[in-house]
């Protein structure tokens, strides 16, 4: 029967516990578990280093760690061993698991695939650091710090700040590196007016896409009539190319629920919930097993920390469908109906659920709450811009060297995130452009990589930070064909109910798709852009709103594109299928006959050792000879 | 009270009311293809769109759903509203070009053709047949499935629904004529609803009247006034009337009233 | 009337409270279960919740999630995210539209295999990804398909 949380006293002696969990005396190893990392492969080298570890009868803690953002090296492997730094692994499989252990069990670092050292650990809200002691000798002065990385070099990790360090099972780690300290700060030492007042002055604004100050709306649902309030965590993360969310919720389930406990407090809520997608089953099961401990230790609940505040938080899946991301969509699936959004002109803090005050936050932002809490506003607002205050988690991927989760404070431009912490486009290519805000935003070209990234610069351009996904993308990419790529997730997802969104969207991609197959016609691009005006200006919801983001942004900084897809027949990056052609390159093709024998329409004729054709006629344009070929014979044109 | 402007004029309504209704008492006339007084706004034809300006701000929506607020101005016919109906009907004319209120509509509005690829639709889905059937008769037998192009109205399975009391009111709020309701002999069919119901046979004349569920829904529904008229049909029931009325037996006039 | 569905979904139903709120998650235990939504179900949760049939059928419809015919054993998701997209998983999709003979949404006729689209995935650093079950495949290429698809009963 675990022991509840009542005084400061008993949080200490659960620090103290989790530390010695962080920080054991004996071997610990962390493998990367999150969605991302067992897409890579880690559950088989978790499997392999249990069984090594087994083998060689070592004494090693094996612990599962969430996503520490650098996705592209994914397997990672963290060593943290007495006397030694802490090490990271990457790109670990279960040969390299298996060298790993073996050079554990002689006491020796294997010094080959490691990432990065990292020196000491920083406790955010705690404002502590926490140097790992080592032997200057042991050989890794060659091995880049963790901060060095360019990967990591600028970022500052509020929102994401346990992840990638700690089992998110486990609840005394969370309380370790400061967990729920806030929530007792709040409780003990603030009225809910003073903590309202604390997130309006920290500047803190939503993270979900939609970026209103967030203290101001908690102030709204706070004075709104009736007794009974909600707060939601909104967890439909639904922009392809975004998994800021997930990440947060695999890794560190409680700083969400912290989050959301001291809203429900300042704010005056009867009960929270958090609406998760289905399509994060790992998030759900995390977030499951964090509520029961919550619970059990009197975190969450009947009676929190002893002080009567009872708040409890249910769970709830979404069904699959991106509308649900929109406030009133979600709400009206959490009440059994379909998501289908309501005009916003009476706001969801005055009648939201069930009609009653609703206070809806993005994981990301109720994330960041205990922190503010803990450091201060003043601290909090001095990170950022002017009217941008705190950090932004990003998603980087595409076209880019270091795929994967960055947190930097808000300001910082798009080239420092592409080049400096991305790394550049890989294979020698051109950067082309950069797509951010998902569906609702634009794509951003070239000429603009040094504009800053916050709430209001990126929308001046035709497009928005959003959520923060951003997906790069080089020559090889055809702007006309991802203007169409996103209408057309917007057609498979706009919930059908008003005329604009649901005809207007509809028509545009029939001209997209017939300018992508060569049929496009002179005053084209002008009809999508009046399409576009009517659109954005009479769609019920933000679905139908920012639809035509996409298609204004590419055809204001990529018009040529558009152009030679209709007036030439042709496109430029050779990607829209009407208007390429497969051919082979006789001088290079050595006639080995793969092409021939993958083909599936059987197109390629030839004899072995001889060069090979392709029949256009019979050819479907699927790639897989350009895939297959060694010899990069095939050209595209 | 609240106090607005629509199209330069001041207007004083109750609280509560939409712009649209704030523009109807006033007699200015907006366009509406998904509204109608006897069930709730939805705003789903965009059609009613107005540009509304607040607090300096100007924004177009649909009048059917905007709260009236006070110190707001409306604009009901500006450029941007016109332009805005126009391409909007041209939606609407393009996915159902063989619709009659559509095509009158649409003239109104002086949209002569479109130039989108024409489709073959009667119904808009503006969701007039759903509410009625949900919030005045109470049984829900008709409803919205899928989504996105894909959304269209229909009975759960696509098999008559056992709720469908075959009383019509679907077919009599409709703006397009969709829903067509045949009755031949002692059947009603709403071929649309794959809907068959059998028809009541009148007590004093024994012709077949209104369907046998709606006469038991209303039955029902235990209205003192009406049990007594439940199983005549029109004609007679209007006789039975008229016979309270001036206690006089007109059942041998010569002039009838026909079933509309 | 399947009796043993009916208790099935019974137990499902009184697990939520048979609470109306909670009809999308009573939904998805069902189809967690029966790998579609029996038409039984939805009648049995009109009774026993007091829902509506055509909210239900709505509801049944619209999200992603549910289906009314059954799904096939092994299911193939084919991330369409953004990522993926420039990465070639439009080519991937078709290639595997053309192998089994179906479109996406659809099942084969055997029912071994179903076929979707989805965004996101979330393993972008991965793309193009395919997942079949609980199996994520990252980096895939047309040629490896077949192969992949084979290890699937």
């Amino acid at each position: 029967m675990s022991k509840k949380i009542t005084s400061l006293k008993d949080l200490d002696e659960l620090r103290e516990e989790g530390l010695k969990s962080l920080y054991p005396d004996k071997t610990k190893i962390m493998v990367g578990m999150a969605t991302c990392g067992l897409a890579s492969g880690a559950k088989e080298v978790f499997d392999i280093l249990c069984q090594e570890i087994k083998k060689t009868g070592l004494d090693v803690k094996l612990n599962s760690t969430g996503c520490l953002g650098y996705c592209q090296k994914e397997p990672l492997v963290d060593v943290i061993k007495p006397g030694w730094p802490r090490i990271i692994y990457q790109e670990v499989d279960g040969e390299k698991a298996q060298k790993l252990i073996e050079n554990l069990a002689q006491g020796k670092i294997w010094k080959e695939s490691i990432l990065a050292k990292m020196e000491e650990d920083e406790f955010l809200i705690l404002d502590e650091k926490k140097k790992y002691l080592f032997d200057p000798n042991t050989g890794l002065n060659g091995v880049p710090s963790y901060f060095e990385l360019p990967f990591y070099h600028k970022q500052l990790r509020i929102a994401t700040r346990n992840c990638g360090f700690i089992d998110p099972a486990s609840l005394v780690e969370y309380i370790a590196r400061g967990g729920y300290y806030s929530l007792y700060k709040a409780l003990t030492e603030y009225k809910p007016e003073e903590v309202i007042e604390e997130i309006i002055r920290s500047g803190l604004r939503g993270r979900g896409g939609g970026g209103f100050p967030t203290g101001r709306k908690w102030y709204y649902c706070r004075h709104a009539k009736g007794d009974i309030k909600y707060v939601i965590c909104n967890a439909d993360e639904g922009d392809p190319g975004a998994y800021m969310d997930r990440s947060i919720l695999e890794g560190d389930p409680h700083s969400v629920l912290e989050g959301m406990i001291i809203g429900a407090y300042a704010i005056g809520a009867k009960e929270g919930y958090i609406y998760v997608r289905s399509e994060y089953p790992l998030a759900v099961v995390r977030l499951k097993e964090a509520i029961k401990q919550a619970e059990e230790y009197g975190l969450l609940g009947e009676n929190i920390l002893g002080t009567g505040f009872n708040f409890p938080i249910y769970i709830n899946r979404g069904g699959g469908a991106f509308v649900c991301g929109e406030s009133t969509a979600l709400m009206a699936s959490l009440e059994g109906r379909v998501g289908e959004p309501r005009a916003k002109h009476i706001h969801t803090v005055e009648s939201g659920l069930w009609e009653r005050p609703t206070n809806l936050n993005n994981v990301e932002t109720w994330a960041n709450v205990p922190v503010i809490i803990a450091r201060g506003a003043d601290w909090y607002s001095k990170i950022g811009t002017e009217k941008s205050k705190g950090t932004k988690v990003f998603s980087i991927v595409g076209k880019i060297n270091n795929t994967g989760l960055v947190e930097v404070p808000m300001g910082i431009t798009l080239r420092e995130i592409i080049y400096e912490i991305g790394g550049g486009i890989p294979g020698g290519k051109k950067f082309k452009a950069v797509q951010t805000g998902g569906p609702s935003g634009g794509c951003v070209p070239e000429s603009m990589l040094d504009l800053p990234v916050d709430f209001e610069e990126l929308t001046k351009v035709g497009s928005m930070m959003g959520s923060g996904g951003m997906i790069v993308m080089d020559e090889d990419t055809c702007m006309v064909d991802i203007a169409r790529y996103f209408l057309s997730f917007l057609q498979d997802e706009s919930c059908g109910k008003c005329t604009s969104c649901r005809e207007g969207i509809k028509r545009m991609l029939q001209i997209l798709t017939r300018i992508t197959q060569g049929k496009g016609e002179e005053g084209d691009i002008e009809l999508l852009e009046e399409l576009s005006e009517v659109v954005k200006d009479t769609s019920l919801c933000a679905l139908g709103g920012t639809a035509p983001n996409p298609v204004l942004t590419t055809i204001r900084y990529f018009r040529d594109e558009y152009e030679a897809h209709i007036k030439d027949k042709k496109c430029p990056a050779r990607v829209c299928r009407d208007l390429i052609t497969y051919t082979i390159d006789e001088e290079k093709c050595t006639g080995c006959m793969r092409c021939l024998k993958e083909c599936p329409q059987k197109a390629i004729v030839g004899e072995k050792k001889k060069p090979h054709r392709i029949l256009q006629e019979k050819c479907i344009k699927c790639g897989i000879c350009y895939e297959t070929c060694r010899f990069d014979a095939v050209k595209v044109e | 009270m609240v106090k607005l402007v629509i199209d330069g004029k001041q207007v004083e309504v109750e609280k509560g009311l939409s712009v649209l209704e704030a523009a109807q008492k006033i007699g200015v006339e907006i366009p509406t293809l998904c509204y109608h007084p006897a069930v709730s706004a939805y705003g789903a034809c965009r059609i009613c769109t107005v540009e509304v300006i607040r607090k300096g701000w100007s924004r177009l929506t649909a009048a059917c759903t905007y709260p009236v607020q006070e110190g707001i101005e409306v604009k009901t016919n500006s450029d941007k509203v016109k332009k805005a109906r126009k391409l909007i009907m041209e939606m609407l004319l393009a996915r159902c070009p063989n619709v009659k209120a559509i095509q009158d509509l649409a003239k109104k509005m002086g949209v002569e053709k479109t130039r989108f690829p024409e489709e073959n639709e009667e119904c808009i889905l503006c969701g007039l047949c759903v509410r009625v059937c949900q919030e005045v008769i109470g049984v829900s037998a008709i409803g919205f499935v899928n989504r996105g192009i894909e959304r269209k109205v229909t009975v759960p399975f696509e098999v008559q629904s056992d709720k469908c009391i075959g009383c019509g009111a679907c077919a009599i709020v409709c703006p397009t004529g969709a829903i067509k309701i045949e009755d031949i002999e002692d059947k009603r069919r709403i071929d649309i609803w794959h809907t068959e119901l059998e028809r009541a046979k009148c007590k004093v004349c024994g012709r077949y009247f209104s369907p046998m569920a709606t006469i038991d829904y209303l039955e029902k529904k235990g209205i003192e006034k009406i049990q007594e008229f439940l199983n005549l049909c029109p004609d007679c029931k209007r006789d039975v009337l008229i016979n309270k009325l001036n206690k006089v037996n007109y059942s041998s006039s010569p002039v009838k009233f026909s079933n509309f | 009337m399947n009796l043993q569905i009916l208790e099935k979904v019974d137990e499902i139903i009184d697990k939520y409270g048979r609470e109306k709120k909670a009809l999308i998650s009573i939904l998805q235990d069902i189809q967690e279960e029966y790998n579609y939504l029996p038409r039984d179900a939805l009648f049995r949760i009109r009774d026993k919740v007091g829902v509506p049939l055509t909210q239900i059928y709505g509801v049944a419809t619209f999200y992603n999630a549910f289906s009314l015919k059954p799904r096939g054993r092994h299911l193939i998701s084919v991330c369409t995210g953004t990522a993926c997209h420039v990465k070639g998983a439009g080519k991937i999709l078709e290639k595997l539209e053309r192998d089994l003979k179906i479109k996406s949404g659809g099942v084969t006729e055997d029912l071994r295999f179903s076929l979707e689209s989805v965004r996101c995935l979330g393993c972008c650093s991965l793309a193009p990804v395919v997942k079949v079950d609980d199996d994520t495949y990252g980096r895939v290429r047309q040629d490896e398909l077949i192969k992949i698809l084979s290890r699937y009963e």
